[in-house]
């Protein structure tokens, strides 16, 4: 349980990361808060041949809200947006999901950003970005492109970014007016992997009809699955028929932990409990509790 | 390949130390390996048991997932650096002598380190957040119900103290 050798730069500075980076190529990997990779380096599932390590790249420990989005700096952990009150505020999602991150001591250390660029189809930051539509930041000595979501998760653990590039930032749009929120789970023991997790996302319209239910998906999918259950759940709204129509079209695969079965009928329970969690939130920010 | 070794500078329980160590040696052999403080102990290894957790800064963190070399400069606290400036036992550390929070011990120092920032952060917890509190650390003994009364006795050990 030890790593195999690597070689080691710490850059001082985000344009001295990209240009090691861009030196290295597909030899180059980026070393954030290691809460994943340090545990497959140990296991040696992977021997990247060198790490960039980011962590003394501060300018990148920021959570800030600007326009409509909540945008977190690469360097910035777990904790930090937790604590983030303002950021929370504007889309309290975060919150609601980060608390089901591991446990506390991991998310001292882990970073938001690396555990989205992980793109562990169980991670629940991934669900938030595919959930919201939000967007990465990935830069290059050359410059810097923004990633959808959509187009983030390529496959598990395999995100759309390349060699030579670093993903700097990620942002979550803020919640709109008139939406809940809502992230639930089942995991074996607190603070694990989830077996299957639901986020959720329900905006109503000016009537307080539901004009829009969304639902993303741990743990069932090779990359973050988001449903559009808005024509399940009717204006009525009906959470159960949302329930069947998200069990029709997950498929889960089997694991030690878990048969497909469970899996499938526990994405339709979290569904259900999610939208009905989001749909009451939303009912009270519209002031129509 | 022969590993390239990198010097560090780690600050720990008030003490600096020097080390000239490869990359990929992990700060928990470190510890225990380079500077003799064997009082952190390691279990699986991948981060999941919590029997090696340190303080960083104040803040409780796995040292078999983080780098040595990217430890550079970081003031850095053990269980060996837990007692009082007397020698004394902590009000952690007293509270699980008096609630018998340790079986066998090979857990306890994750435990010590993880409470101690968790009481730092919330003083006076319910059973519940001190439940919440140790759920990242595993006791093979299970002997999870002592140690949730320690937690409790902690905080109030902790009033006592600071009342006299």
């Amino acid at each position: 349980m030890k790593p195999p050798p690597f070689g080691y730069s710490r850059p001082e500075s985000v344009a001295d990361a990209l240009a090691t980076l861009a030196r290295l190529g597909p030899d180059g990997k980026v070393l954030a808060g290691g809460q994943s990779l340090l545990p497959i380096l140990s296991m040696r599932l992977a021997a990247p041949h060198h790490l960039v390590d980011i962590n003394r790249l501060s300018e990148l420990g920021y959570v800030r809200v600007e326009g409509g989005d909540v945008r977190v700096g690469a360097l910035a952990r777990h904790a930090q947006v937790l604590a983030d009150l303002p950021a929370r505020a504007a889309q309290p999602l975060l919150g609601k999901a980060l608390r089901l991150v591991a446990h506390a001591t991991i998310r001292n250390r882990g970073t938001t950003v690396g555990s989205i660029v992980h793109a562990d189809p169980s991670g629940e930051m991934t669900a938030v970005l595919a959930l919201l539509g939000g967007t990465v930041r990935v830069a290059t000595t050359a410059g810097e492109r923004d990633v959808p979501a959509r187009d983030f998760f390529v496959g598990p653990l395999e995100s759309a970014v390349q060699p030579g590039e670093l993903a700097v930032s990620a942002t979550f749009p803020v919640l709109p007016p008139r939406a809940g929120t809502a992230f639930v789970e089942v995991a074996r023991r607190n603070g694990d992997y989830a077996v299957c997790g639901v986020g959720a996302l329900v905006e109503l319209d000016a009537d307080g009809a539901v004009s829009s239910a969304r639902t993303a998906y741990l743990s069932v999918s090779p990359t973050p699955l988001v449903l559009d259950l808005t024509d399940a759940i009717g204006s009525e709204p009906d959470f159960a028929a949302a329930a069947v129509a998200a069990r029709e079209q997950v498929e889960p695969e089997p694991d030690i932990h878990a048969s497909a079965d469970y899996r499938r009928h526990l994405a339709g329970v979290l569904t259900e409990r999610a939208l009905r969690e989001a749909h009451a939130e939303a009912l009270e920010r519209s002031g129509r509790d | 390949m022969t590993d390239e070794l990198f010097d560090v500078r780690l600050v720990v329980n008030g003490a600096a130390h020097d080390v000239r160590v490869p990359a990929r040696r992990l700060l928990s052999d470190t510890l225990r390996h380079d500077l003799q403080l064997t009082g952190t102990h390691v279990g699986c290894e991948h981060g999941v048991c919590g029997a090696c957790t340190v303080l960083v800064g104040g803040a409780p963190m796995r040292s078999c997932l983080l780098l040595t070399v990217s430890m550079d400069g970081a003031a850095i606290t053990t269980v060996e650096g837990l007692t009082e400036a007397d020698g004394a036992l902590s009000a952690v550390q007293q509270a699980f002598v008096d609630c018998h929070g340790l079986q066998c011990g090979f857990c306890t120092p994750g435990f010590l380190t993880t409470i101690t920032a968790g009481l730092r952060a919330n003083p006076d917890p319910t059973e519940e957040q001190a439940r919440e509190l140790i759920g990242g650390n595993l006791c093979r003994c299970t002997g999870y119900q002592n140690i949730v009364r320690s937690v409790l006795r902690a905080a109030e050990l902790q009033r006592e103290r600071a009342a006299t």
